[in-house]
């Protein structure tokens, strides 16, 4: 018998004989009816408590925004995907400028090394936000790569403020997740840390440094 | 450091040795005393219970319907194009992962935190074969560069504080010696990179594999688990049959609870979920996805009511933080993949109750565990029912039942027993033994390291109470 088949009858032949499924009580999941006012307030208090770095920008001109933060922080080399309106709209306002833009929907095998060593920053959309853990979700596309909020020391991410709900438990619902699972479906939740060297805290061990949240309105 | 092996059989001298190290007694100190603080603080304002509740209810429907459930996670898997594959054992499961990497002449692989992987020694059967197994979460990196196992399942570092850290780094990879963490850090996250775009297989655990839509969740703060499975051109996951959820509703409570529980976090950093290897139009992760079901003593436990319990475990490691024992013994001391009270009621069942007879002992029963577990599992019970099994009085259907049974000691509980029950022949010894009190030994064994021995009263107390409503009568009457 195969080790499958072995372990299959083993559970289903137990000695204690057949087991009763208990029911359970989402409730305490659910129904925290906060306002947009609240929940973007939740969002952004818990998002910077664990680093995570907010902005607000009118949609107008968001764009600005972007290339302060770009700016700031001294960026020249941004990973930018190019058919998603923040792409889009993000390389229209950077050309010419000082920041080269990398494409990113380029097979990884061929730009592997370059990824690693000289990507500043990533740019990427989100799909929402969680507004009970300061969480962005985000299901990756050939457009914006998974690693694009991955690799590089700095990540960038547009929220728009109307897509923020309660809960995760809420996300998964509203978005029929069960039905609709991408490859790849990714909550972020301020920037990569750690704590192992003697419960200290330290980021950017394995991805982002520093996480940037541009809140459009 | 000198590097050191730990057994479960020679528990007694590890503890020993852990009690009089003050090293290890002030880093576990203080780490678990943040812990608990943290997680008590983090459950702020949820009706904590009620979510316990749920998380216990949605653990034990998975485990009611666990062969349907592993079977349709293997269908919606293998349709979202996972390859899944069953082992019934450790050593089954390594050839498995082993074959998998020879077979598509993998050299280097780079590991995600996985207990499971521990738990059957996986870096070991891979090097013996020629392949490299480097762990990549920064913890278990430390360990491995110090050539020692976790000592905590969440915290594998915890044992080391910042100087010993300093120094290992500094003789395995030559950085400068510093207390600055971002400095550590940062040289190994540099260390780790290159290992990465090198890697040929990356291999992670899985901490909830839900079976609707055929996902596998990874919960983690540094991204490692990410690299681990997006970096490399395949991903192996491992994980044991229990790991499974139903739905995929079913994963925000769980996660809920792990964070919390675990370090006192409201979320971690990344909530990875993978249903599937790189499609055709995408440009990044894995071309391929496997997924390791492994058994390893999990359907045993599964037969029996009581014992059935352990299998809700999250692996959240709030038990040992909460633990007396652990906190002052440490990881190491158990001797096991699996330390603290979780580890003293699952490793009985994955060495036998011979080599890890101690470990259910290893407990004052004060009850914190069972407090803190997030999905109410009754440890306390467990640790007694093993306790029970070890000396031969539970179902014997543990490995090694009945190893602890002691002919001279069961004699002597059934000759109190049977005195304690005839209380004519009770009173007459104890009127004897109080008679010849003096002459009761003061040494009974291990008992008597640190208690005096107990000496039967010149008087009982039967006799004590008698007089005493004598005299109250008496005076009552004049
Ligand atoms: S037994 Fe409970 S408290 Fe201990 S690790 Fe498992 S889930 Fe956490």
């Amino acid at each position: 018998m195969s080790a499958r088949d072995s372990i299959l009858k083993r559970l289903r032949e137990r000695t204690d004989g057949p087991l009763t499924a208990p029911e359970s009580d989402y409730s305490v999941m659910g129904g925290r009816g906060w306002t947009p006012e609240q929940r973007l307030a939740h969002f952004e208090e818990k998002i910077t408590s664990v680093h995570g770095e907010v902005i607000h920008a009118d949609r107008s001109n968001w764009a600005d925004a972007l290339t302060q933060v770009l700016t700031d922080k001294g960026v020249k080399r941004l990973g930018v995907g190019r058919e998603h309106p923040v792409a889009r709209e993000a390389r229209e306002a950077l050309a010419g400028g000082a920041v080269e833009l990398i494409d990113v929907e380029r097979d990884i095998e061929t730009w592997q090394r370059e990824q690693f060593e000289t990507l500043e920053a990533g740019l990427t959309s989100t799909r929402g936000g969680i507004a009970e853990t300061g969480s962005l979700w985000l299901w990756p596309t050939p457009d914006e790569p998974r690693r694009l909020s991955l690799v590089p020391p700095l990540h960038i991410a547009v929220l728009d403020a109307d897509v923020i709900e309660d809960t995760l438990f809420d996300v998964i619902a509203s978005h029929d997740w069960a039905n609709n699972m991408p490859t790849n479906a990714l909550l972020i939740s301020g920037p990569s840390k750690t704590a192992d060297i003697e419960q200290t805290l330290a980021y950017g061990v394995h991805g982002p440094r520093e996480l940037v949240i541009l809140v459009r309105h | 450091m000198s590097v050191q092996t730990y057994t479960p059989q020679a528990f007694h001298r590890q503890a020993h040795d852990a009690l009089g190290n003050p090293q290890i007694r002030a880093n576990f100190r203080q780490a678990m005393d943040g812990l608990m603080t943290k997680r008590r603080d983090s459950f702020g304002d949820w009706d904590v219970e009620a979510l316990r509740d749920l998380g216990a209810s949605i653990r034990l429907r998975a485990l009611a319907k666990l062969p349907d459930l592993l079977e349709q996670l293997e269908a919606n898997c293998q349709a979202n194009g996972i390859q899944v594959h069953w082992a019934q054992d450790g050593d089954e499961a390594c050839r498995l992962i082993r074959e998998l990497c020879e077979a598509r002449d993998a050299k280097r692989v780079i590991k995600g935190k996985s207990m499971v992987s521990e738990e059957m020694h996986l870096n070991a059967h891979l090097e013996e074969a020629g392949i490299e197994a480097l762990e990549s979460d920064l913890g278990e990196y430390l360990v491995q560069l110090n050539e020692q196992t976790p000592s905590h399942i969440i915290m594998p570092a915890i044992h080391l504080n910042t100087d010993e850290i300093s120094d290992l780094m500094h003789a395995k990879t030559g950085t400068d010696k510093t207390r600055d963490v971002d400095y550590l850090t940062a040289a190994a996250r540099q260390q780790l990179r290159e290992r990465f775009m090198n890697a040929d297989v990356g291999v992670s655990g899985v901490n909830f594999a839900v079976a609707e839509t055929g996902t596998l969740c990874l919960v983690e703060n540094e991204g490692n688990g990410r690299m681990t499975t997006t970096v490399p051109p395949v991903h192996i996951a491992v994980t044991g049959i229990e790991k499974v959820v139903e739905h995929l509703h079913d994963v925000p409570p769980l996660y809920a609870l792990l964070t919390r529980s675990a370090t006192g976090q409201h979320v971690t950093t990344y909530f990875n979920m993978i249903s599937g290897p790189r499609k055709p139009e995408e440009h990044d992760g894995p071309r391929e996805v496997h997924l390791v079901l492994v058994d390893n003593g999990r359907s045993s436990i599964y037969q029996d009511d009581e014992l059935l319990d352990t299998l809700r475990c999250i692996r959240c490691g709030a038990c040992m933080n909460h633990c007396p024992v652990y906190t002052r013994v440490g990881g190491h001391t158990y001797g096991t993949t699996y330390p603290g009270p979780i580890g003293s009621i699952l490793m009985p069942h994955l060495q036998g109750l011979e080599a890890t007879q101690d470990l259910p002992s290893a407990s004052s029963l004060c009850g914190a565990c069972g407090e803190v577990c997030p999905v109410r599992i009754p440890i306390p019970d467990l640790l007694v029912r093993l306790r029970k099994e070890a000396v031969g009085e539970g179902r014997g259907n543990v490995e090694g039942a009945g190893v602890k049974r002691n002919r001279k000691e069961v004699l002597a509980w059934k000759g109190w027993q049977w005195l304690a029950t005839h209380p004519g022949a009770w009173r007459a010894s104890t009127s004897v033994a109080g008679k010849f009190r003096a002459l009761t030994p003061s040494k009974l064994g291990p008992w008597t390291q640190y208690r005096t021995a107990p000496k039967p009263a010149s008087t009982p107390l039967h006799v004590l109470v008698k007089r005493h409503r004598q005299v109250n009568r008496q005076e009552g009457e004049s």
